[in-house]
């Protein structure tokens, strides 16, 4: 069985974000880690790998220092890499990203590729379905419990109040969640390993079936018209208060707001 | 593509189980809203299976027009179907705007809809505008009025950008349920009915549903609450959430909780408030133990009024309180709750 996993390099935001003098992203500033749900999607691949024998592909697009995530993901167990990077692709919004991934998977037998279900630099969890249309294969968005048999694979998707118990015929994308699992460390000797594997770089002339005008940000149909720190309400009033007064305090706020 | 031929806001009216979700109101709201601006009307897109007779509740909150996609693959939400039903619909009805909610099935099939048919998708919106764009004339650059702007947060939450789609139609949004407003409902208002069936051949593309397992749950959906009493870590532990439970039975409220909470495996995930919980805008909300990361602050600070009780006076969920009390919620929730009850059997 070959697995492809798209995964990305972000910002890690929990460490805080820093801004310029100008008020735009500092991701030079910033630590940058594998995407949590892309993680958790090279876990699953793994887990596959280990219980029915697969061979592990990792892709991403982004700049050449992405190669980082790609050495992590074969330090902890994919057994091959491709940087997709070229100047003409940078800008992309998620219907060129997707364009771009779609291009570079046509290259690759694949029976299954995994995503993450969203990059926490962006949330918007987009890439993944899109990546399924172009490729005309089913998507199961929100993995869990991804199982085999034959050639479907058989996958847990959760809603809101439910979940489906769903069988797909593979070839077919599903998007992994941060909370499917616990992702593997890197070992010493994958580390190793890894800092000598090769990583496959292509560019714009390796990607397959896509046109030009669907690239970069000339081919990103949506378009920013404004970005900035979000604005939030000012504080209120804070006080520090014994306990009893404390109650009366709240009490008096909820009859003058007529709460009750 | 001719932009001139695209008409009207469409919105995607889900339902489950023959019910229609809250979400199908608060767009038929916001997409009048964004139809007045253009002088144009507010279509809902249903699909399902028996779903005809529900095109009248749409009708009373607002829709002009109801288009009913109904057929037996519809009966439970799959990506393929449902994909297939809205692009037939955009590729013969030609919207300029469709908004689907950003819920677990529509943040699936939106991203696969827009693929399909060549447009922009903005993923978990805030707000919606119409207006120019660039927002401010630039030269060389033509500026395109009556665009749909659409503001979301980014970067969990530390940034805000309003993005546009000038060259493409529709003009496609999901958005966060919750946010937006329904209308009053106007009983006995009628809409258009349109039926429309453009064809269903399963393919490779058509998944099989094996089983449907609900989750057994009485609990109240927290979006719907008007009194939400949310606890964080420091509540300490998942015992002590009584004095939280207390305190909401008093009010006629109801228990949530910050991620911290959940992932300490206290409180199940349906109860979390925040980027990856719930969106809640209460009338009341008490943070109670909760620091206020950003991430929460995202999911709450809409609320109407906004009580934060926590030890620590640096903690940023009182940068968004209306009113913050420093001290100790131990001591704080259980009087409050004793004083509540007085005061409320003595009216």
């Amino acid at each position: 069985m070959k697995i492809v996993v798209c995964i990305k390099q972000v910002p890690d935001t929990k460490g805080g974000v820093k801004f310029k003098p100008d008020g735009t992203l500092d991701r030079a500033a910033m630590l940058t880690i594998m995407n949590p749900d892309d993680k958790a999607g090279l876990e699953a691949a793994l887990r596959l790998k280990d219980q029915y024998g697969a061979e592990v592909t990792v892709i991403t697009m982004g700049l050449p220092k992405a190669e980082d995530v790609l050495r992590e993901a074969m330090a902890m167990g994919a057994d091959k890499a491709i940087l997709v990077t070229d100047r003409v692709l940078g800008g992309a919004d998620t219907w060129a990203t997707s364009q771009t991934l779609a291009g570079a998977i046509r290259n690759l037998d694949y029976d299954l590729i995994i995503t993450g279900r969203q990059a926490i630099d962006g949330d918007t969890a987009q890439v993944g379905p899109q990546i399924s249309e172009h490729l005309n294969i089913p998507v199961i968005s929100y993995a869990q419990n991804i199982k085999i048999d034959g050639d479907s694979v058989i996958v847990e998707r959760q809603y809101d109040d439910r979940y489906h118990v769903l069988k797909a015929k593979m070839p077919c994308l599903i998007t992994a969640l941060a909370e499917l699992n616990e992702p593997r460390y890197m070992t010493p000797g994958g580390i190793f390993d890894a800092c000598k594997a090769e990583v496959t770089v292509w560019g714009r002339a390796n990607l397959v079936d896509v046109e030009d005008s669907n690239l970069g940000l000339k081919g990103s149909p949506t378009q920013i018209a404004k970005a900035s720190d979000k604005v939030r309400k000012g504080a209120g009033e804070k006080v520090t208060l014994d306990p009893a007064e404390s109650v009366t305090y709240i009490v008096g706020k909820l009859k003058e707001k007529h709460v009750i | 593509m001719n932009l001139e031929e695209y008409k009207g806001v469409y919105v995607f009216a889900q339902q489950v189980d023959n019910e229609i979700n809250s979400i199908a109101f608060e767009l038929v709201g916001k997409g009048k809203d964004l139809a007045d601006d253009l002088g144009t009307d507010v279509t809902a897109v249903l699909v399902g299976s028996g779903i005809k007779d529900l095109a009248d509740q749409l009708a009373e909150y607002g829709a002009d027009r109801v288009i009913v996609v109904d057929d037996p693959e519809c009966k439970e939400y799959r990506t393929e179907p449902y994909a297939h039903a809205l692009a037939s619909v955009i590729q013969k009805f030609k919207p300029e705007i469709f908004l689907v909610g950003a819920t677990a099935i529509g943040r699936d099939l939106g991203p696969r809809v827009s693929a399909r048919i060549h447009t922009g998708l903005t993923a978990d919106c805030t707000q919606l505008d119409i207006g120019d764009f660039p927002l401010t004339p630039v030269p060389g650059k033509e500026q395109k009025h009556n665009q749909l702007l659409m503001t979301r947060p980014a970067f969990g939450g530390n940034t805000i950008a309003t993005i546009a789609c000038p060259d493409f139609r529709p003009q496609m949004a999901t958005v966060r349920p919750g946010v937006m407003q329904k209308r009053p409902r106007v009983a006995g208002a009628k809409a258009e009915v349109i039926e429309f069936n453009p064809g269903f051949t399963p393919d490779n593309k058509y998944v099989e549903i094996m089983e449907v397992v609900k989750a057994v749950s009485d609990t109240v959906d927290i979006m719907d609450a008007k009194i939400l009493v949310s606890g964080g870590r420091g509540v300490g532990s998942p015992e002590n959430f009584k004095i939280l439970d207390d305190l909401a039975a008093v009010l006629g409220g109801t228990v949530s909780c910050s991620r911290a909470v959940v992932d300490a495996g206290w409180k199940p995930k349906a109860l979390q408030v925040g980027q990856t919980g719930k969106t809640v805008r209460p009338n009341v909300y008490f943070a109670i133990g909760i620091s206020g990361a950003i991430q929460h602050l995202a999911g709450m600070e809409e609320s109407d009024l906004i009580i934060a009780i926590n030890k620590d006076e640096t903690a940023p969920i009182f940068d968004v309180a209306d009113y913050g009390i420093v001290g100790d919620l131990n001591k704080i929730v259980p009087a409050l709750t004793e004083k509540l009850k007085a005061e409320l059997a003595a009216k």
